[in-house]
């Protein structure tokens, strides 16, 4: 709606539905005719996908995530005034490697009593999270990158990450590089948020420390996430739950959802239609007048998204 | 032959512990000048339980350390505490098979008094052995680190009522220290989780939140990507949570603990967690406080020895100036006297120092005033005078 209403954001929209199916060799995968239509547009936009409970198949993140090779997790923290939390300045981007590291699955019981679990760390997988980061500190005029690492405990794994990082840099001289040890990161994170731009990591890393800057700009329900894969393809996302209790109430708020499809927008270019979806989006919540519950009103996810289209149209 | 003499005294010692001066075992200069560093301490004194008083091994540290040691010894000498102090250096010492390990004496010292007070030391770069804080792990298995962090009134932070533990298996984990690599470009890291160091830490756990009158323990993990290593740790923390059924218990992902952390610390009592994640989370929490300058912190090792440290620097550029905030090696002493049972002149000191802090009248450089180290402790013992 917004996007329509948006002077007409030059999208249109393929609907698909996400489910896992068993092919031929009793692989799972996701449905034919999603994996055709993302490989033909290469740009998506998700929302949030039930977790299955012993349904007998991976999860469906998990699914997108290896067919389409999506590496990088990126998820712009901005503070949104008017929707206060302790922070009021926050404006970082995590970049977060998201195929391998501590999430490789690679565990063994060595002896009874004693588990190991194996952190995979490659020199490829590491060089291409930080080329990416640097291109969209580039892209983005963000004007340093920090790799976040605990290479001082983990001198391989890490050392090699930071090396890669380190690599990168040197092709990049226009952007800032620093280094900073994970601890101190998070130390230094929640007493003054404004010292960080971009932050890059593995993947257990990025997977803390982006939920942590979601914290503090108030949480999943306003925070855009995107994720880019191998061959063009992004998918943009909304990373908090499907919310039982009010699906179907209208009560929702669309936020997350709308922030993460200004992040695609800008990711193809569009910069202007992007800006506008966002300052209205912004501007409405800043009001106060017309916010969803969990903002701290009382209107309908309906009445919050035509308030935002209505400011887009003034914005016009 | 005056056995007094210090060199005497030094080549004895040095044949103790079967180094030589002499031939192709020839040590270094630097190495004879620690040796001579640790004979400068008085001997140790017997442990005496006159009227009650407890020796307790102080290690200064590096730095700010001498000082801020100096300041927590006059504190506690005011609230009269019954404690003694006993000064040890650790450095870095290569025994006989070439094994790295902590002077003799301060060993000694510690498996004598098992309580321990120690400032900032020196972290080495290139210097050939290992952290003097991996050392001290090692030596004394100290498997359990221990932060509470408490708001502190009158020391602003965005949150102003945060009142949780952070507990850490520190021994094991992510921090094995075991890597190699696969073929080239590709490396591995071993993360080892074992059912012995899992239940040791989850029974400190329970026993510490019922000492401390904390009512809930939330066990941290991330079971639901390392199924077996996380797997294993919780359901060690579980076991241990049936057996101590007046404590709550729940267990929560890592990353939901850190985006609730930070919007609302008030949901968060003792955090049990294994390695990584409490060097993660322990961190984070002390940020929410003010930083790593008022944030306390205990290890609790095997054997019933227990070594409380501020876990801030060295801070070289302050070191010496009558500058440095004793705050976080007070606090660490407090936490000190909890575990020794003296609640009464823990609390004492604590109120004294909150006061202090809140007052804002005297107040280190790093708290927001101008005031010298010697000030503030000055100005934290009137308060104790007073509520003595």
């Amino acid at each position: 709606q917004v996007s329509e209403a948006a002077a007409s954001a030059p999208v249109c929209w393929e609907e698909r539905n996400v489910t896992a199916i068993k092919g031929p060799g009793g692989r799972w995968m996701i449905p034919p005719d999603a994996k055709e239509s993302m490989d033909r547009s290469k740009i998506g936009l998700k929302g949030p996908l039930k977790t299955p409970i012993a349904a007998g198949h991976p999860s469906m993140n998990l699914l997108l995530r290896k067919t389409f090779d999506l590496y990088a997790n990126v998820r712009p923290c901005i503070s949104i005034e008017g929707y206060k939390t302790p922070y009021t300045d926050v404006n970082l981007v995590t970049i977060r490697e998201n195929t391998e590291g501590e999430y490789s699955g690679i565990e063994h019981v060595i002896v009874e009593g004693v588990v190991q679990s194996i952190k995979l760390i490659t020199e490829d997988a590491s060089r291409r999270i930080a080329e990416y980061a640097f291109e969209y500190a580039r892209n983005n005029q963000r004007s340093s990158v920090t790799a976040v690492h605990k290479a001082n405990i983990m001198r391989m794994s890490d050392g090699l990450f930071l090396r890669k990082c380190r690599e990168v840099a040197e092709t990049y001289k226009d952007i800032k590089f620093t280094e900073m040890y994970l601890d101190t990161v998070c130390l230094n994170m929640v007493q003054d948020p404004t010292q960080f731009d971009v932050l890059v990591m593995p993947n257990l890393y990025g997977d803390i420390l982006s939920d942590l800057c979601a914290g503090l700009i108030g949480g999943l329900g306003v925070t855009p996430s995107g994720n880019i894969g191998a061959n063009g393809v992004a998918i943009f996302e909304s990373v908090h739950g499907t919310a039982p209790d009010i699906a179907g109430l209208d009560l929702a708020n669309p936020t997350a959802l709308l922030l993460s499809a200004v992040m695609m927008l800008r990711h193809m270019g569009h910069h202007e239609h992007a800006t506008r979806i966002q300052t209205a989006c912004f501007d409405t919540i800043r009001d106060k007048k017309v916010l969803t519950g969990d903002l701290g009103g009382s209107s309908k996810c309906s009445e919050f998204t035509a308030d935002i289209c209505h400011r887009i149209q003034d914005l016009d």
